[in-house]
């Protein structure tokens, strides 16, 4: 397997180090850890929990229980799809309907060429224009199918 | 040089701001236009993002909403200079929806660049701290106490207790914490704020801190908001730089250092206890209370959790007074509200205006009703476990005791429009199915009864047992409003009982077909 972002046992042992005095520091490292490598390897956990003075059910736990965190490799961006009632109220029932179609997946998956990975979003902030996706760190406003597809043909 | 404003806004970014500023960059080059572009908060008017301003005799001159394509168009017409072309909106003061205001705590958004210090100074920044630095904490205290602030998260509970109540517990170590996991559908005031005008929270919080004898503090921050955390990043090493947050306050002796910690998607973090859970890395748990935060919050000591709108209008009580909040609003509810027009709305965006104005001139007035031209038919206000209101409740005036009075919260301010093609029984349904997603797990109403509402309502779609399962619906209601820990699972019966009640028919459906026809 490859990690474009390093050597996961490096990622995690200079994240542990940086996060093991902080108070609190579990959500930060695991952060840290996941832009890095696009995940937390599961065989990482008894590592970030020896370090960080913790269970391996505890962190496991904290890494289950967030929707961001993720312990499998993922699509090379992210595209989150709003399904909260602002979107709603501007037809993102549709558009969720068109981005599972032309994608091939559903949320939670990933493409099978390895680029785009699926997930819903509760809102983004964006509640005047909607409906609204994020791809990446970058949020896009009134978003309907046609939209989707031009912003997909232009990554 | 000609100064040119355009928006660095999600929503403006969101529009394309980006594109438009390259565009008048290149434009510009090519022209040989001296000009200098100043990536500005927005005003919050989304709906005429990105809305680009120029500078002429003294005053603000604005067009939008500008696409790249209208760049060169402006140009030829005489931009940057005034002029005449059909996407002029005149000076900006005179937008009308923008002079109807009354903006106290979104004074200064889309003035001017947001990461500058003194920018921020020169309208007003850091008069609060000043003044609070005068004043013992108590004084302080008394001011906020005085001002009749409450809190903007959703609870409404008095700003000025919840400070007195930190001050007078004698701890080693205090905390302020903002909440700015801003996670209701329809919202987005504190996001706009925090991108526009990230200083006014991080004195606010700075005047917490003096009051209380906090000497650390954080913002969790949703990880929703990528732009906001830059802002905030950037804004709080400016601050201390300039010896305004950090060690030895102005030269006071006195502390106070800020982290900002990133969320990780658990819309239950915005609740206080559980965001506290999440600070100190844990998974997001709502705890019993009390103990309240306010006696042992984070890490066990008093915390102030406030939210952000909150802990940015004390910067505006201590400046201007208590007596100048307390002159605005209705009834108990004090100072000005910040409504977000949302959803299927012809101009939507950030509406401060006092308590006290109704949802329909809201909606109809600043709104200019729906989108896509149709009727409204609900409005959701305060988020996803706010009430659906009908027509007959849209002369409610925003003030939380009146909106409480018809079985309605006003939360955090979202107002979601819908027009007349929703379908109510599924926004009942995601409304069960969302606390089902974002349960905490902790109580048994909120995370089985959430999965048993979708079902139920599933059926009553399908028609089965039709009268029966509503009033089995209405049962897991009561159960999930009594037997939960937290808003979360006390709060989803609030849209499901609206809907059913206020737009009956749409749980009729399949009537005719079904065995009970």
């Amino acid at each position: 397997m490859r990690f474009p972002g390093g050597d996961p046992a490096t990622v995690v042992s200079m994240a542990v180090r940086k996060y093991a005095d902080v108070p609190g520091g579990l959500l930060p490292l695991l952060h840290e850890i996941q832009a890095a490598l696009g995940f937390i390897p599961r065989d990482q956990v008894a590592v970030i929990a020896g370090a960080m003075g913790l269970s391996r059910a505890e962190v496991h736990g904290v890494i289950s229980f967030y929707h961001d965190f993720h312990d499998q490799p993922r699509g090379r961006k992210t595209i989150h799809l709003c399904r909260a009632e602002a979107c709603q109220a501007m037809g993102s029932r549709r558009l969720e309907a068109h981005v599972k179609t032309r994608l091939g997946i559903d949320y939670g998956g990933t493409t099978g060429d390895g680029r785009f990975s699926l997930e819903p979003v509760y809102c983004l902030g964006n509640c005047a224009c909607s409906p609204s996706i994020r791809i990446g760190d970058e949020v896009y406003a009134r978003v309907d199918a046609d939209r989707f597809d031009a912003l997909l043909d232009g990554l | 040089m000609a100064r040119i404003f355009i928006p660095t806004d999600t929503t403006a970014c969101a529009l394309g701001a980006d594109a438009v500023a390259a565009e008048v960059a290149l434009q510009a080059q090519s022209r040989r236009l001296d000009v200098e572009i100043i990536r500005n908060g927005s005003r919050g008017a989304f709906w005429l993002e990105p809305l680009v301003e120029i500078e002429a005799d003294g005053d603000r001159f604005a067009f939008g909403p500008v696409s790249p394509g209208d760049v060169a168009g402006l140009f030829d017409a005489g931009f940057p200079g005034l002029n005449k072309h059909p996407l002029s909106l005149g000076k900006l003061e005179d937008i009308e929806w923008l002079a109807r205001q009354e903006r106290l705590t979104f004074q200064r958004a889309g003035i001017s660049d947001p990461l500058s210090l003194d920018d921020y100074k020169q309208h007003g920044g850091y008069e609060g701290l000043k003044n609070a630095l005068a004043m013992s904490p108590a004084e302080i205290v008394e001011a906020v106490t005085a001002s009749g602030l409450r809190g903007r998260g959703g609870a409404a509970f008095p700003a000025g207790i919840k400070w007195r109540t930190v001050l007078d517990t004698p701890a080693d170590q205090k905390y302020v914490a903002a909440n700015a996991d801003e996670g209701d559908s329809g919202t987005f005031a504190d996001r706009l704020l925090m991108e526009a005008d990230p200083f006014q929270l991080i004195e606010g919080m700075t005047i917490c801190a003096l009051a209380v004898g906090a000497s650390e503090g954080y913002i969790y921050l949703r990880s929703e908001y990528p732009k906001a955390l830059r802002v905030l990043n950037q804004a709080v090493a400016t601050a201390e730089a300039a010896g305004v947050l950090g060690s030895d306050i102005c030269g006071s002796g006195r502390d106070f250092r800020l982290q900002i910690r990133v969320g990780a998607g658990a819309y239950i973090c915005g609740e206080e206890t559980s965001m506290l859970e999440s600070l100190e890395g844990k998974r997001g748990l709502v705890r019993f209370k009390p103990p309240l935060p306010a006696i042992e919050g984070l890490f066990g000591k008093p915390t102030v959790v406030n939210n952000v709108l909150t802990l940015a209008a004390a910067s505006t009580v201590l400046a201007k007074g208590a007596a100048y909040y307390q002159g605005y609003g209705s009834g108990r509810s004090r100072g000005t509200l910040s409504v977000q027009l949302a959803g299927n709305i012809r101009r939507g965006g950030l509406v401060e205006v006092p308590f006290g104005a109704s949802l329909r001139e809201l909606v109809e007035g600043f709104g200019g009703g729906t989108a896509s031209g149709r009727p409204v038919r609900a409005i959701q206000v305060g988020g996803p476990l706010g009430a659906y209101l009908p027509e007959s409740q849209w002369d409610t005036p925003l003030d939380y005791e009146a909106f409480t009075a018809v079985g309605a919260m006003l939360g955090h301010g979202g107002v979601v429009v819908f027009d007349d093609t929703v379908d109510m029984l599924e926004q009942a349904r995601f409304a069960m199915e969302f606390c089902a997603v974002e349960s905490c797990g902790k109580c048994t109403p909120c995370r089985i009864g959430s999965v048993r509402g979708v079902e139920l309502i599933d059926k009553i779609a399908k028609n089965e047992n039709r009268l029966a399962n509503l009033g089995l619906l209405e049962e897991l209601c009561e159960t999930l409003d009594a037997g939960s820990l937290c808003a979360m699972g006390g709060l989803t019966p609030m849209p499901v009982r609206s809907a059913v009640k206020y737009f009956p028919q749409d749980f009729e459906a399949g009537l005719d077909n079904g065995p009970e026809g």
